[in-house]
């Protein structure tokens, strides 16, 4: 009980919530390289996926990079990226909150998407592209306007699937020298500070499944009204 | 050699020194290190795994009696899956301290969100004829899921386990962070002290490991299971 009542003494002590080790602060980091990460590893892999999955084609090896990629700790990618680029972030490269860990969470979201973009294309079924085609549809528009609005519901599972795994490892990254939310957890076990560790891994817990949790929400959003009621199946196909 | 002319080639530092992407002589002299670390990251993996199986079975074939149930043990699978390794481990440290067993309690958690889903999914993929005909001929409840569910079910529950093994490989580094970490060890040591061939080391026998796991269990699946050939995930 004197446990908890400490960590809810760290929670309301003000001095942990401002400056640049704050927790807004942290967050805002957290969710910087979170989201440019994704962002890029999205504006990469879907279109190469989608484009991949209309034609039929390379999907076996998007789909077994896609799981060799798991074999690869992403603790491993996070030092790597600061190895490769030294210490120094190039300019221009600001919004990214930190260069190396972009990198690193860059790499690691292109799979999943990669690999769910292809099988959301290959799973709308050939009677519904072949009645389009048979209308008359040239192939841009059976791609626009048949299979990218039924393939949606996975194409943002893959970009769900890639969040968790981003939103994860960077909370890695407070260990490689970029200050996310997990910084308590990381000086709390330097210290030996339970509460502070505590205190932080309840923090991470939070933000993770409140970001999983704002996809869900805006990926019901985006799916079009008449495909709402197929479940969102075939998570981590990949 | 090939691979050593390649890895030199790469390295925009010293062709074979202390500054280089790999440093052969590093390796002999801490053969024994990576012989600890590389039983660590197997032991690691291989408790998280089998706990993992030995507690989501049970849950899974419960869960299904009842849909309310099983809504719930879907619900904590997602949310188990969602949450970083590194807060789970920041949440069992003050009880558990640096141990091996908070390790393997967060990568169990972990296994556990992949295999309770594998599972259930596997179980579902029983045809409902293939049920009702076990029903005719008499078959008791506990009958059926022995001889005719789990046997069904198997290849894709071998795809979960599959998964699991490899994701928790790749996930045993990040325990570094409670003094466990197999081969995260000499990742961690890597960034500390500039020095790249531990990196290098960590990385390749990781994911060498990886693969052999993958390729042992695919063949573990062949003999043990040859009504079915194994499903690719």
């Amino acid at each position: 009980v004197t446990f908890l009542a400490d960590v809810v003494d760290w929670f309301t002590d003000g001095a942990h919530w401002r400056g640049p080790d704050g927790i807004p602060t942290l967050t805002r980091n957290h969710l910087q390289v979170s989201f440019a990460a994704l962002a890029v590893a999205a504006a990469i892999a879907a279109p190469i996926g989608t484009v991949l999955g209309h034609r039929g084609r390379g999907g076996v090896v998007a789909i077994n990079l896609a799981n060799l990629f798991r074999a690869v700790p992403t603790y491993a990618l996070l030092v790597l990226a600061v190895q490769l680029t030294g210490i120094s972030a190039p300019s221009g490269f600001g919004w990214t909150g930190s260069f190396q860990a972009f990198l690193a969470l860059g790499a690691l979201g292109i799979p999943p998407i990669l690999a769910n973009s292809y099988l959301s294309i290959r799973e709308v079924g050939p009677e519904l592209t072949d009645a389009a085609r048979g209308m008359g549809m040239r192939e841009r528009d059976v791609l626009w306007r048949v299979e990218l609005p039924n393939a949606i519901a996975l194409q943002l599972t893959g970009l769900r699937t890639a969040m968790v795994a981003i939103v994860a490892t960077a909370t890695l990254a407070s260990f490689t020298g970029y200050p996310t939310l997990a910084l308590p957890i990381a000086r709390g076990l330097a210290v030996g500070d339970d509460v502070r560790v505590f205190a932080g891994a309840t923090l991470v817990a939070l933000l993770a499944v409140a970001v999983d949790g704002l996809l869900a929400a805006a990926g019901r959003r985006v799916i079009p009204k008449p495909l709402r009621h197929r479940p969102a199946r075939l998570a981590r196909a990949a | 050699v090939v691979l050593r002319g390649l890895v030199d080639a790469a390295s925009p530092v010293a062709a074979n020194g202390p500054g280089s992407w790999l440093w052969w002589e590093w390796i002999p002299d801490h053969a024994d290190a990576i012989r600890a670390n590389l039983v660590e990251h197997i032991v690691l993996t291989g408790w998280s795994v089998l706990f993992g199986v030995v507690i989501a079975a049970p849950l899974a074939v419960l869960a299904r009696r009842r849909r309310a149930t099983r809504g719930a043990l879907v619900a904590v699978a997602n949310v188990l899956y969602t949450l970083p390794s590194v807060a789970v481990l920041g949440i069992l440290f003050p009880i558990f301290g640096l141990e091996r067993r908070t390790a393997v309690i967060a990568l169990t958690a972990y296994t556990l969100a992949i295999l309770v889903r594998a599972m259930l999914d596997g179980l579902d993929s029983v045809a409902p004829e293939v049920l009702d005909a076990a029903d005719g001929m008499g078959y008791s409840r506990g009958a059926r899921l022995f001889r005719v569910e789990l046997p069904l079910a198997a290849p894709a529950i071998l795809t979960g386990i599959r998964q699991a093994t490899v994701s928790t490989i790749g996930l045993v580094t990040v325990t570094f962070i409670v003094s466990q970490g197999g081969l995260g060890r000499f990742i961690a040591e890597s960034y500390r002290r500039d020095f790249r061939t531990p990196l290098t080391v960590a990385t390749v026998l990781s994911f060498a490991l990886a693969v052999a796991a993958d390729l042992m269990l695919v063949f573990v699946g062949r003999i043990a299971l040859p009504w079915k050939r194994v499903e690719r995930p």
